[in-house]
């Protein structure tokens, strides 16, 4: 017998696995086209890239807050005091070749991952894909959401420089802050006060580089495999397209090239980024000490809504007597990110409850399709949005010159009025444009059916 | 030739064909057939020779010239080459066909044997909830086991290193390079960062701002006469919300010079009032700044008078408002 370079691989993998009905499946497995779609997997292929430069930068990180003095390569910093975390980033920066492009490629790609997942839950959310028998899928999500912003949070954080440093200690005052245990909390995760033990930076790092990229990897292979196992959803298009049967590209050859054709363009896009835009100069910033801080520190910008919640809120503590129950980072840093994820979550259910549709849904919805629904979700996207935004007031005292004080009352007002307007409003565009289809539909069927003749048809 | 020789040899020769024919026939094909595209082979083909170059321009940029720019520019180069090389294969050199499925359904005979299964297996047990409830305390018992040791990660029930700090009645203050404050130093519209002599400045009831205002603007708490001496006051620098230093000094240097000084946190910008005790003026600080009080001693130098006013840094729960110890 002839050898075949092809037919002999596939030969031998079936007779030792049994996986040829399943890689004929697998090959042929259809994939619903429309641009939307791409969301999800540009927020994969940023996480390959996290991964694939992130490994390179441990080879070079030392998780030590042991303090040493600077006497590298760059001047401004010569002689001064820092740990060893910092100095081994510097270091990374200005003399390891490479080094930084890796580390700015590894910070633009977690900015691009978070937004990218953002983008992709708006999609989820406003055409109603969560709906049964995907409910699952759109937890698992979510979690993944909230998993890549801790993920993020840590990883600007292990640095120890001066705004990793501001950002480590407003995230103890809102652990402390939890009632009850916060206390406990803060001293037990930061092995003692803040700044912390010795221990805190090695734990950090282990959390940063082990524990979350292990469960933000095994929460996207049950994404992915339950998005396989439901097949995708898709836009209702022509007759083929039904909630019984999906029409798509299959993914061997047509999905294959376009698929790894973005992966090479996200990540051309992020080493781009990485290469060209400078992101976290930390040289600028300096080590970290408790007493130093610096004006207009900003977060990366998946944090943005949080420290607009932190910096809304109006100045209380919950006491009873000389005795503090609540700590007023609560509010913002706890109650906040913990009431939109709960509501994220429990979405499916809610709206399930609501409308009492308990259907199988393999069909999308448009956002006009389910008012009720679009509403509410633009109602809580303008909700998170104009907190975000509050917490760039100071950028706007800076670049404008707007009061800032004046700015936090205005936007402590917003913030309750815009959404109860946002939701009203969004909810008689979606109803007037879908009322406007079905007299448009009518209208046609009534002008294409023949006149009655005298003697019928 | 013979008609029946002729006969004979056109059979072997049809049967030939035949047989040759049958060798070379496939399976129907699966994925349709497309027409050639040599434009878009010739632009796959370009792309890819752009990757090479790239690819080559960045390991010689590396060896050579290994700037940030130069580097990330080739290496994004070759990626974004390669991925239009196969955007424009997925659009002209493979067919895009269009392919149906059924969407998976439900199984319910499969689900009612898998509950069959489970329920008919425990039929033998006859106190099932007693059971029940025996193994969920093993398996509580056996959580709380395992869970124990993260207790050793950090001081649970001790919350007096919280309280802790490194002031004491007669202390410097000293600056940033350990040199003493002098009374005659401080000056107005100015603030300063002081730590106590000699003491570790990691710790967040270290360090101190320090300013000086007009005595007869002063309205402290009362309980403090004569903690502020000549004006000038010291404040824990660790803000009350949520820990970041007090790291802006607002100050009016001429009118209008209202709203007055205040110290700002650039954090969540909790505003305070050093002319009442810190009180907050504004945003989302809870208590006010802790306060050190001072004196001056015979050589004009600032020494602590006693301990802060309060806690230092963010509130957690139960943490009691009374003077540090």
């Amino acid at each position: 017998m002839r050898s075949d370079p092809l037919r002999d691989p596939v030969r031998f993998v079936d007779e030792r696995t049994g996986a040829a009905p399943f890689l004929r499946k697998a090959l042929r497995y259809a994939f619903p086209d429309h641009w939307s779609f791409l969301l999800g997997e540009v927020a994969l292929y940023a996480f390959v890239v996290l991964v694939a430069t992130g490994i390179y930068l441990t080879f070079f990180f030392e998780p030590s807050t042991g303090q040493i003095v600077y006497h590298g390569p760059y001047a401004p910093l010569r002689g001064v005091q820092m740990s060893e975390a910092y100095r081994s980033v510097l270091d990374l920066s200005t003399t390891v070749k490479s080094g930084l492009l890796i580390r700015q490629t590894h910070h633009w790609a977690a900015d691009v991952f978070v937004a990218a997942i953002v983008i992709h839950l708006l999609r989820i959310f406003f055409t109603g894909a969560f709906r049964k028998p995907r409910e699952l899928t759109y937890v698992i999500g979510v979690t993944l959401l909230f998993t890549a912003l801790l993920e993020g949070y840590l990883g600007y954080s292990i640095v120890d420089d001066l705004l990793s440093g501001m950002g480590l200690a407003i995230g103890n005052g809102v652990a402390l802050s939890a009632p009850v245990v916060g206390g406990a909390l803060g001293r037990l995760l930061w092995d003692g006060p803040f700044p912390g033990g010795p221990a805190f930076e090695p734990r950090m790092f282990i959390a940063h580089v082990l524990l979350l990229p292990v469960l933000l990897a095994t929460l996207i292979g049950a994404h992915l495999t339950l998005v396989a196992a439901r097949h995708h959803t898709q836009f209702r298009r022509d007759a083929r397209t039904t909630e019984r049967r999906v029409v798509g590209i299959p993914s061997f050859p047509g999905q294959a090239p376009r698929s790894l054709g973005l992966l090479a363009l996200v990540a051309a896009l992020l080493f781009a980024l990485g290469g060209l835009v400078q992101i976290n100069p930390i040289w600028l910033w300096g080590p970290f000490e408790p007493w130093l801080g610096t004006n207009g520190a900003q977060p990366d910008w998946y944090l943005g809504w949080l420290i607009g919640a932190l910096r809304l809120m109006p100045g209380f503590d919950v006491t009873i007597g000389s005795y503090t129950l609540i700590p007023n980072p609560f509010w913002g840093g706890v109650l906040f990110p913990t009431v939109v994820l709960v509501v994220l979550l429990a979405f499916p259910w809610i709206e399930r409850r609501r409308s009492g549709d308990r259907a199988t849904h393999n069909l999308l919805d448009r956002p006009r399709d389910a008012p009720g629904r679009t509403a509410f979700g633009l109602a809580l996207l303008s909700w998170v949005v104009l907190i975000f935004f509050a917490g760039s007031a100071d950028r706007m005292t800076v670049f404008f010159g707007w009061n800032y004080v004046t700015q936090i009352w205005v936007y402590r007002v917003l913030v309750w009025v815009v959404p109860v307007v946002v939701f009203f409003g969004a909810r008689r565009v979606c109803r007037d444009l879908r009322d406007a289809e079905r007299i448009e539909r009518v209208a046609e069927a009534t002008a294409r059916a023949p006149e009655p003749g005298p003697g019928g048809a | 030739m013979r008609p029946r020789e002729l006969f004979v040899a056109l059979l072997a020769i049809v049967g030939l064909a035949r047989r040759r024919r049958r060798r070379r026939e496939r399976p129907a094909r699966v994925v349709p057939p497309g027409a050639p595209s040599p434009r878009a082979e010739l632009a796959v083909l370009a792309l890819l020779l752009v990757a090479a170059l790239c690819g080559a321009g960045f390991v010689v940029a590396y060896f050579v010239h290994p700037n940030t720019q130069v580097l990330g520019a080739a290496l994004a180069g070759a990626l974004a080459a390669i991925g239009a090389a196969l955007v424009v294969t997925a659009q002209h050199l493979v067919v895009t066909e269009e392919v149906e499925e059924d969407y998976p359904t439900p199984n319910p005979e499969e689900q009612e044997a898998v509950a069959q299964i489970v329920a008919e297996s425990g039929s033998r047990l006859t106190r099932k909830r007693l059971l029940g409830a025996a193994a969920g305390l093993a398996g509580g018992a056996l959580g709380a086991a395992l869970i124990a040791p993260a207790v050793s990660f950090g001081p649970l029930f001790d919350s007096s290193s919280m309280y802790a700090t490194p002031w004491r009645r007669g202390r410097r203050l000293v600056d940033v390079d350990g040199n003493p404050l002098r009374a005659e130093a401080i000056d107005f519209a100015s603030f300063y960062t002081a730590f106590p002599e000699g003491a570790d400045r990691e710790s967040i009831a270290a360090a101190v701002v320090v300013v000086r205002l007009p005595p007869a603007t002063l309205r402290l708490p009362p309980g403090r006469e004569g903690w502020a001496p000549q004006g000038i006051l010291a404040y824990s620098k660790i803000c009350t919300h949520a820990g970041c230093a007090i790291a802006l000094y607002r100050t009016p240097k001429f009118a209008p010079t209202q709203p007055g000084p205040a110290l700002v946190c650039p954090c969540h910008y909790s505003t305070f009032d050093p002319a009442r005790g810190a009180a907050v003026e504004f945003g989302p600080a809870g208590r006010p700044l802790p306060q050190l009080p001072l004196t001056i001693d015979a050589a004009g130098e600032l020494r602590a008078a006693g301990n802060f006013s309060g806690p230092v840094g963010p509130a957690w729960p139960g943490v009691r408002s009374h003077p540090a110890s």
